[in-house]
């Protein structure tokens, strides 16, 4: 860890300005900045604690969306009662990661904004393009077991770690952000990016910028929705894969389809043509295999993580019957549903 | 009038440092505030094999609050000879010696320490240290070092490894029989991962002498290494480990960090204090990689007729570090044609160490699943044909066990399980998606007894306090030695004080090997039973003299603070009326407990075990061959209990580890940079509450007076012995797909 000057705005016009030069960075939880400083890894010279911000409501829009203010905690958030009442898959992506005391200190900006668990990029001993621009990757040719299927490039194969993401890509969540150029909305598609030839760039926050909330669209597909990660354990193992799902049923056909995957790019993993194929199709495993290939067109293993491919296919099956079926997965009940 | 009840061996005491660890009293090494002490920071190398070119310090020594530099240009003296760095196991070759030159020998090496006023400064400071490397070739990968694989020359092994004894001719009844399984089998790079990491606070007094409180299993070993290789002599060091959060055998030998924080000592003259991290952690000690070749051959009765194994375990290159891994199913069977071998393959790592169970937990759990496919293969029940094939003798070394209860395990543990209802069929028991499956699997481990001593202290105010060098591992040993000592003297465990984890105590040795409940026992008991007698003594003393008669303390009971004549309750003195009447304000003794004394009989003529018999429950989702363990039922053949309570958790752990030896404990190498690349408990899997449903452990009656003067065995290693081949058993019975790799992650199994 290197020595940094601290600082805690009171407002977010405070906060802008501390935060806008190259070398700083928003603490809020902390629980993964302050990991990746003790391991050397984020060297921020300035750290802009942000945590007295008035980002802590979570509040009614008036198109009918909720908004999770950014220093709202997770676990805040996924006991919340209108999240649990009507968006049923937020609270479960997020039950589905890390521990109790992880996620009542982790906020929901911090959340989107965490950073790769890729072995080489927390290693400062070993070759990263993510943190150090122009150094190689040392995960391509190494271990790859927990590495990249879809969207990866010849800089970088990390994916993004985020339970809540994946539910927030399927939900077509917005970013809010505001910055030294003012306040912008940023649809969830285009908040986290692929690697290509800038693997250090996790999204397309501007320099400065400050997530102030993520807002949830009205429809929030309760009734029939699912998040199931499956990993090497049954609690706090970040996902292989993992699969959000969110259905709408008309007269026994699928009306409306999304699907998002996590643990397999840089960025949760969604694809339109895979959910179109599934729409006037009655849920069954014929319809659910094509939506899962389509999905997966174009996956690529590094070898360790060959096993992905099909562990994703069969996963994303699973998830769309459960969520047909209305029998999401439990994240207390260990027992895939 | 009766006898007062008595609290001692068999009471299930809660142990007795219990509230001190839970309300952070107990005090670990890198805990121990010292006056004046300096913070070091240990660098460690980038790269795995090659020399140190240059060591640039400018920038860190630059950072405020940094005092020194240390590393090879400017370290204390040290001393040269390996023999002079040998701890306690004694593992043959050139043992590590930190800073000692610029040769780098494996990833992530120790090679300079910042030393700072302050922690924070001093980690800092290490970020800015410049080393520029010269690289050589390195290997870390197992398959590679198997072509270098080699057995070292008698005179070069540890003197625990146990060569395979051969009997008949294998190769040719495995040929000839009807039944035949041939497989390789492997386990993965496991780390002991103990919670507390490495750490070591150096008290330099000034005046000659060092205090060190350090995270070892052995106080001791420390003391003699610090003495030895670093010129202090063993009158001035003294080393305590009075609380160790976990050992697992990765604390068996003293670690770097006592090296350097001890070097940083020497060269400032101040205390000094050096923790490892987590990450450094991975470093050094592992549960070495195997690979296992096991052919059987059975008759058409099921009988065993041939079993053959050929295995290979990793070490470094600077050390020969061996297990005994293919004896335990020769040993375990009865079959007259046995032959076995053993090789060890270098690899460009710290060498390999013992992990709880070292040899059996990887020998026999892999030899167990291959039992499993033979069973299968002759159309048998596991568990009969475990049976079938029972040896109520050690079948490699043709002696008769001083006790072996594991037939009776098998049928308790059965009975409880309830696997009289198992479906014989490979994947024919199912609900909902899961498939579900029932394996068996038993175990062995041996039942040591070290040479050990103990003091004890019986004060006119009626407090008895115990004491020995012994380490307290998290195991109990505090507890046990409290019930040996209450049971001895009659007195109330509340009256009786344990001392341990320091050097200057009576000589014991490292805590491992399942033998510091059987030797430190012992040892505090013949310490007790000395001052019972110096007791009866001074009865001598008490008016009416009611022991007037009695020769022998044999002829007493000891019980709720009295002595009491046997068969004639009314005759009893107080111990402390004893004392008395005898002029004494206190009684010492200190005693030593060696192999042979007592009723134990010589190792020559017995083998002495524990046992075990493991039977779990796997659910696998059929689709997704996401695996879960339901149900475990052990039942432990251990000689006598001397706490139920602590003797289950110690069991419970083990079962924890088995399950993680099974499913989740893997330390995956980068074969281009040759290091351990997920070195975090992030990446690094060890069970989660969530993987551990129900766990039942039974404790056989297996009276053994033979075995060790308790007739204690040891309870710290059997408990994992087997577990994980249970669960693969299970898994197969579940799914049909046999993994013979472990750990069995989700793509081996689906890859099957």
């Amino acid at each position: 860890m290197i020595r940094f000057d601290y600082t805690r705005p009171g407002d977010i016009d405070a906060a802008i300005r501390s935060g806008t030069p190259v070398d700083a960075a928003y603490l809020a939880g902390g629980t993964n900045l302050v990991d990746l400083m003790k391991e050397n890894v984020a060297r921020p010279l300035k750290v802009v604690d942000i945590n007295r911000l008035p980002l802590t409501g979570i509040t009614e829009l008036g198109d009918g969306g909720l908004r999770l203010g950014a220093l709202v905690t997770n676990s805040q958030t996924a006991y919340n009662e209108q999240v649990q009442r009507r968006y049923p898959v937020v609270a479960s992506a997020i039950l589905a990661g890390a521990s109790p005391q992880l996620r009542n200190a982790a906020t929901n900006g911090g959340n989107i904004n965490q950073r790769t668990r890729c072995y080489y990029f927390y290693d400062t001993d070993t070759p990263c393009n993510k943190r150090q621009p122009g150094q190689g990757c040392g995960a391509i040719g190494g271990f790859t077991r927990i590495h990249a299927i879809l969207g990866a490039s010849e800089q970088c194969i990390a994916t993004h770690p985020s339970d809540l993401c994946v539910a927030l890509a399927a939900l077509e969540a917005k970013v809010q952000v505001t910055g030294p150029d003012g306040d912008r909305e940023i649809a969830f598609a285009e908040y986290h990016r692929l690697p290509g030839d800038e693997p250090w760039a996790d999204n397309t926050l501007r320099p400065g910028e400050l997530v102030t909330a993520i807002d949830l669209p009205p429809k929030g597909f309760a009734t029939n929705y699912t998040y199931l990660k499956l990993r090497d354990r049954r609690s706090y193992a970040f996902a292989l894969v993992s699969i959000a799902v969110g259905l709408r049923l008309e007269e026994g056909k699928i009306a409306e389809a999304r699907i998002a995957m996590g643990g397999v790019a840089h960025k949760p993993w969604r694809r339109r043509e895979a959910e179109e194929l599934l729409v006037e199709r009655e849920p069954g495993h014929a319809s659910f295999d094509e939506a899962a290939r389509a999905l997966l067109a174009g996956a690529v293993g590094q070898g360790a993580n060959d096993f992905k491919i099909e562990l994703g296919r069969r996963g994303i099956i699973r998830a769309l019957a459960q969520a047909a079926a209305g029998t999401p997965q439990s994240q207390t009940d260990k027992r895939i549903a | 009038m009766n006898a007062p009840q008595k609290v001692g061996i068999g009471t299930p005491l809660s142990r007795v440092d219990g509230v001190a660890k839970v309300t952070g009293t107990a005090k670990y090494a890198a805990e121990y505030r010292v006056p004046d002490m300096l913070y070091g920071v240990t660098v460690v190398s980038a790269i795995a094999k090659g020399r140190i070119v240059t060591l640039n310090e400018e920038a860190a020594r630059a950072v405020p609050g940094v005092i020194d530099i240390i590393s090879h240009l400017n370290r204390p003296k040290h001393a040269w000879f390996n023999r002079s760095w040998k701890d306690e196991l004694k593992i043959p070759g050139e043992p590590f010696k930190a800073f000692h030159d610029d040769r780098i020998q494996f990833a992530a090496q120790p090679i300079a320490v910042v030393v700072a006023k302050t922690f924070e400064a001093a980690r800092f400071a290490a970020t800015l240290v410049d080393v520029k490397y010269e690289t050589e070739p390195h290997n870390i990968d197992f398959e590679t070092s198997l072509a270098e694989k080699f057995m070292p020359g008698v005179g070069h092994r540890r003197n625990t490894y146990h060569p395979p004894k051969d009997h008949g001719d294998a190769e040719r009844a495995f040929g000839e029989a009807p039944l035949q399984h041939a497989a390789e089998y492997h386990l993965a790079v496991e780390h002991q991962m103990q919670m507390e990491m490495h750490a070591s606070t150096v008290h330099w007094h000034g005046d000659g002498t060092v205090t060190i409180y350090d995270k070892v299993q052995g106080s001791q070993t420390s003391k003699e290494l610090v003495a030895s290789a670093f010129g202090l002599g063993e009158k001035n060091v003294r080393v305590v480990n009075a609380f160790v959060g976990g050992g697992f055998g990765g604390a068996l030998r003293p670690q770097w960090q006592l090296h350097v924080a001890t070097m940083a000592a020497i060269h400032l003259q101040r205390s000094v204090r050096v923790v490892m991290t987590r990450s450094q952690m991975f470093s050094h000690a592992h549960r070495p990689e195997c690979t296992y070749q096991i052919r059987l051959g059975a008759a058409a009765d099921g009988k065993l007729v041939a079993v053959l194994g050929d295995a290979t375990t990793s070490t470094s290159r600077f050390e020969s570090n061996m297990e005994d891994i293919v004896t335990w199913g020769m040993m375990n069977y009865a079959c007259s044609n046995i032959q076995g071998s053993y090789a060890i393959a270098p690899r460009d790592t710290y060498t390999s160490a013992d992990m709880r169970a070292p040899g059996a937990a990887t020998g026999m759990t892999l030899f167990e699943i291959a039992i499993d496919e033979l069973a299968y293969k002759a159309g048998a029940d596991p568990l009969a044909f475990r049976l079938l094939n029972y040896s109520d003798i050690d079948n490699m070394n043709r002696k008769p066990f001083t006790s072996k209860a594991l037939r009776e395990a098998c049928h308790e543990g059965a009975e409880r399980f309830g696997w009289a209802k198992r479906s014989p069929e490979p994947r024919s028991m199912k609900e909902g998606r899961e498939l579900i499956g029932w394996g068996v699997a038993t175990g062995l481990w041996e039942a040591n007894f070290m040479k050990t001593s103990a003091s004890a202290k019986l004060s006119a105010d009626g407090h008895l306090e115990v004491a020995s060098a012994a380490s307290d591992i998290g195991t109990g040993t505090y507890t046990v030695m409290v019930q040996v000592a209450a049971d001895t003297l009659g007195l109330l465990p509340e009256s009786i004080t344990a001392r341990l984890g320091d050097s200057d105590l009576p000589t014991a040795p490292v805590e491992g090997g399942s033998w510091g409940a059987a030797s430190t026992g012992a040892a505090v008991q013949l310490a007790c039973q000395t001052i019972a007698k110096k007791l009866l003594k001074a009865a001598g003393g008490v008016e009416g003299r009611p022991f007037h008669d009695v020769s022998s303390i044999d002829e007493l009971e000891f019980a709720g603070g009295y002595m009491i004549r046997r068969g004639d309750p009314t005759r009893r003195v107080g111990l402390l009326d004893a004392m008395r009447a005898g002029g004494l304000d206190v009684i010492e003794a200190q005693e030593t407990a060696s192999p042979g004394i007592g009723g134990m009989i010589s190792l020559a003529t017995k083998a002495r075990n524990t046992h075990s018999a493991v039977f779990v429950e796997a659910r696998v989702d059929e689709e997704l061959d996401q695996v879960r363990i339901t149900r475990v039922v052990i039942a432990v053949a251990a000689g006598r209990i001397i706490n139920p309570k602590t003797a289950r958790s110690q069991i419970l752990g083990g079962v924890v580890m088995g399950i993680g030896m099974a499913l989740h404990e893997e330390t995956a190498p980068d074969k281009t940079l040759g290091k351990w690349i997920n070195h975090s408990f992030g990446e690094y899997h060890v069970p989660a509450h969530a993987d551990i449903e129900d766990i039942e452990v039974i404790f056989v009656d297996e009276p053994d007076p033979e075995v060790t003067p308790l007739g204690v065995k040891g309870l710290g290693e059997i408990g994992i012995v087997s577990v994980a081949a249970a669960v693969v058993n299970a898994i197969y019975h579940a799914t049909g797909k046999r993994v013979r790799s472990l750990p069995v992650t989700v793509d081996k199994l689906l890859a099957v």
